[in-house]
């Protein structure tokens, strides 16, 4: 009877099996006055605005993990389609996965049907993903591209809403850079003129978030072209040092000096080539 | 004794909704032993001591609705092709199903399902129950003779 309980079917997806325990280990841990970890705190600016022929969106790139900077140069703008691209904010798994599951169904799609696909498809198949697992997944999405009806722009919250908006900011550093974007944004702006926009908003919430931080990613996309630029900018170069502390030769003085001459007799040489493959 | 005891423990951490509606929602575990592990053998470590409510309740917010989700999907198709076409499209189309499900290997195979997600229009989509645990590289297969006794009403 050892096998029986495999003539259940199975079924793919997300495993529970560990939940019950997890429960049991919290209660038991809590009575000893211990807490179990808690997930770190994430943080990040991700912005996008739409302009005259396409949308430019933007993105910092430090990825943290409660108080400790984990990468100092992550990429969080992801492809999706080739006229369609999202920023993720967020759990950084989630924000990869999703995007990369999504990406892997419209390929599929726009093979079945034969076109490119719109961006209203790809924000549909995200919300409702994301909606089907009930923020469990905590991927806030920037969601841009240019299709057959134009430029579109979506922001995708991890319960699964979504807005249309011509610019929208999402992340811990969302408000400051919704800030520069009510202060500064025109309707049918130059490409020059979103970019230094978003810029500037990716700037404020790097200079003024602690979550985010290092360089701009921006992602221009207009119709039929992709301008992927990682960096754009980097917000804080590292200064130049105007002192030169090293000490200089003879500093130091010598007060005796002696050479002893080791007798070594040279008995064999022999000169093989190193495997440098 | 052991089991009035670990009862107290789950209502402890499992309190997040009423237990009545808890209860109307979950749908007991089908199955010889539901207690058992992988190996056939009661995983203690994993599931805790055995005890009706543990059996009964959901682990996790998200557990039932994602056992349930395609069944549920599914009745939402199907109440809509009623609506729109009549009653005849989905008993067409459940008959379908039917016969396409039958196209199996031999129960302690992974069947591909080719024809069913077909039918259902799930063979052009990817999902986490297609990149995550998925069933077809599972490394345990159950006893063949057993599996098909089961199968068949036998056992």
């Amino acid at each position: 009877m050892a096998t029986l309980s495999v003539c259940q079917p199975q079924y793919g997806g997300f495993s529970f099996e560990n939940c019950k325990r997890n429960a049991l280990l919290e209660t038991e841990i809590t009575k000893l006055g211990c807490s179990i970890p808690a997930a770190r705190k994430t943080g990040t600016t991700i912005c996008g605005v739409v302009f005259k022929d396409g949308v430019v969106l933007g993105a910092d790139t430090r990825a943290t993990e409660g108080m400790v900077v984990a990468d100092k140069n992550c990429s969080k703008i992801h492809y999706i389609s080739p006229n369609i691209y999202c920023c993720g904010a967020g759990t950084a798994a989630d924000t990869e996965m999703t995007t990369q599951l999504i990406s892997s169904n419209l390929e599929l799609h726009s093979l079945s049907t034969g076109r490119l696909p719109r961006v209203a498809t790809a924000n549909r198949m995200l919300k409702q993903m994301l909606f089907r697992y009930q923020g469990y997944i905590g991927a806030a999405l920037v969601l841009g591209g240019v299709d057959c009806n134009g430029p579109h722009l979506y922001s995708i919250y991890p319960h699964g809403s979504t807005d249309k908006l011509p610019y929208v900011t999402m992340g811990s550093g969302s408000l400051a850079a919704m800030a520069v974007f009510e202060d500064r944004y025109v309707p049918n702006m130059e490409e020059e003129d979103a970019k230094q926009l978003v810029r500037d908003a990716i700037a404020v919430g790097i200079f003024n978030d602690l979550g985010s931080g290092s360089n701009i990613d921006l992602c221009v996309i207009t119709k039929g072209k992709v301008d992927y630029l990682r960096p754009h900018d980097q917000a804080n170069k590292k200064g130049v040092r105007t002192g030169d502390y090293k000490y200089k030769r003879g500093t130091t003085g010598v007060l005796t000096k002696a050479v002893t001459p080791l007798g070594l007799e040279v008995v064999e040489e022999t000169v093989q080539t190193m495997d440098t493959s | 004794m052991l089991i009035v005891v670990y009862h107290s423990v789950i209502g402890l951490t499992q309190n997040t909704r009423g237990l009545r509606s808890q209860l109307k929602d979950s749908v007991p575990v089908t199955g010889l032993s539901p207690q058992a592990g992988a190996y056939g053998v009661p995983d203690t470590l994993r599931r805790g001591f055995s005890s009706v409510k543990n059996e009964l309740l959901p682990s996790h917010p998200l557990e039932l609705s994602e056992k349930n989700f395609q069944l549920n999907q599914d009745k939402l198709n199907f109440s809509t092709l009623r609506n729109i076409q009549g009653l005849h499209a989905p008993l067409k189309l459940q008959m379908e199903y039917r016969a396409a499900r039958q196209i199996q290997r031999l129960p302690f195979l992974q069947s591909s399902n080719l024809a069913f997600d077909t039918l259902r229009g799930s063979d052009d989509m990817i999902g986490f129950e297609d990149i995550l645990n998925d069933p077809a590289q599972s490394e345990m297969m159950g006893e063949p003779h057993m599996m098909v006794e089961y199968k068949l009403g036998l056992l």
